[in-house]
């Protein structure tokens, strides 16, 4: 794979539940290194686009490619033993973050780290422990090793949960707002981690109301109404200058930070 | 007091073939219960109704029919089994429909979020059995899990029908041999009720151990 080919690559994504059709045809590209924001309002298909990149929801059609795994939706496409190894393969290299967390709870944040590395990387355990421990301290969770999920506040849950995520070694880390389930006051803290992994130059898509964030780490924001992605812009221009009316209907709806930079004091709040 | 004493003996030996009726059966019954729960969730269809009609059919009739088909029945064509083991297997047979069905609950209690997360690794599907959803379902199905082997043990005085003699029978005995009905069977019941104390007292503790092992 060369570096400029996209790490992600959507084509003509449909999705329908029942008589609800939530995607209706969505195309999208993340280049490696990219940082992809996926905004919109409730109901616009956000979250069930991003669980359709890797197949935690089966679209009804279109492709999805993500590091050169292509899955053909709603077709046969050689078998189902084939289509289900691919994927493995699409979900093997990409890592997701729930808003909900979705620890385990009965393992400590420890084990939650090392699950993936043992259990589908097949690292020896002692390695595994060596490297949840690396990623732990990364969060800024070193001290919580031992902590059951239970005893854990929700902003070091999603840190763990990030840790977790990073130990799959992805090549893509999906997040569907990340700090929807969180106090206010514990969004900063799991936003600082998000930005980090962007500056190291990690490949996200992720879906967030956090525009002063979104504005930080985005190098593109997605705007999605309707099922359809109706504005795909640089931060800058996405804030400043969107074109469609929808988008600057949205964007003074939810908050004043669209306006030129943003001051320090809603760099973390939103 | 003096009949205690004198049927000491006895009462030993039917105690003895009690517990091993219920523990035996229960724990063969567990991995009965286990593999119907799988075939249940197999999503193979026809593994799946067989589970469906198994589950129905031991839970639709009366216990005491089962063992009296695999010990008077099974004869008659040519299947001969003695009586512990014909009381053993009915015994399995049965709890293990009850078991599926407390496992299942068990399962189906765990929260979606756990097989997306273990999905979205990557996960195959028998490790994210193993690793992430029985741990947490044995947990939820623990208490009926609990009350069913109480209920086992109750229920091993049907062995009594087809001549094991375990508690119940060695009430019966003395009884008939003593004319002391009410004194015998008073104290076979309290060696019941006793049995079952000490198994809730050990769900209980056991309860509390894996709520704090969340903690
Ligand atoms: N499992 C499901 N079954 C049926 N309908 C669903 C399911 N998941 C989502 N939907 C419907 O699909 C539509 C889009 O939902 P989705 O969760 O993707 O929106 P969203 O953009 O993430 O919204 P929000 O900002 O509220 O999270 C909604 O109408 C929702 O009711
Ligand atoms: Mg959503």
């Amino acid at each position: 794979m060369t570096s400029s080919e996209p790490i992600v690559s959507v084509r003509g994504l449909t999705k329908r539940f029942g008589d609800n059709e939530v995607l209706k045809g969505i195309d999208l590209d993340v280049r490696p290194g990219e940082v992809v924001v996926v905004m919109g309002p409730s109901g616009s298909g956000k979250t069930t686009l991003i669980r359709c990149l890797n197949l935690l929801e089966e679209p009804g059609s279109g492709t999805v490619r993500l590091c050169g795994n292509h899955v053909d939706c709603g077709t046969r496409q050689g078998g189902r033993r084939a289509r289900a190894a691919r994927i493995r393969e699409i979900r093997r290299h990409s890592a997701m973050v729930f808003q909900q967390f979705n620890l385990f709870p009965h393992l400590t944040a420890l084990q939650n780290v090392m699950e993936g590395p043992i259990s589908v990387r097949n690292v020896p355990r002692a390695e595994a422990a060596e490297l949840a421990r690396r990623l732990l301290a990364l969060v800024g969770l070193g001290d919580k090793c031992g902590c059951y999920p239970a005893t854990l506040s929700g902003g070091q849950k999603q840190r763990v949960a990030i840790a977790r995520a990073l130990a799959m070694e992805p090549q893509v880390i999906l997040f569907d707002e990340p700090t929807s389930a969180l106090d206010p006051e514990l969004h900063a803290e799991v936003l600082q981690v998000i930005r980090d992994l962007a500056g190291n130059g990690m490949t996200m898509v992720i879906v967030t109301h956090e525009t002063a964030f979104a504005r930080d780490v985005a190098d593109r924001v997605v705007f999605m109404d309707g099922g359809h992605v109706i504005e795909e812009a640089p931060p800058q221009r996405f804030f400043t200058a969107p074109a469609h009316p929808r988008v600057q209907a949205f964007l003074r709806l939810i908050g004043p930070s669209h306006n030129g930079r943003p001051s320090p004091e809603n760099v973390e709040r939103t | 007091m003096d009949l205690l004493v004198d049927s000491f003996p006895d009462l030993l030996t039917g105690l003895v073939v009690t517990l091993l009726l219920g523990v035996v059966s229960f724990i063969l019954g567990s991995g009965l219960g286990a593999a119907i729960v799988l075939a249940k969730i197999s999503g193979n269809r026809v593994l799946s109704a067989v589970a469906t009609a198994y589950v129905s059919v031991f839970r639709g009739t009366p216990l005491l029919i089962q063992i009296m088909i695999i010990y008077f029945g099974l004869p008659q064509i040519g299947l001969e089994i003695p009586p512990i083991p014909s009381a053993i297997i009915a015994f399995t047979l049965f709890t293990a429909a009850y078991l599926s069905e407390n496992f299942r609950a068990g399962i189906l209690g765990v929260d979606k979020g756990q097989w997306e997360a273990a999905a979205s690794m990557a996960m195959p599907y028998g490790k994210t059995l193993r690793r992430v959803i029985f741990p947490q379902a044995i947990r939820i199905a623990l208490p009926p899990v609990g009350s069913r082997f109480i209920a086992l043990m109750k229920d091993t005085s049907l062995a009594s029908a087809v001549t094991v003699v375990e508690l119940t029978r060695v009430a019966e005995g003395i009884g008939t041999s003593t004319f002391r009905y009410m004194d015998a069977l008073l104290i076979v019941g309290l060696m019941y009720w006793l049995i079952n104390t000490l198994l809730q007292v050990g769900q209980q503790a056991l309860e509390r151990r894996m709520r704090k092992a969340y903690a």
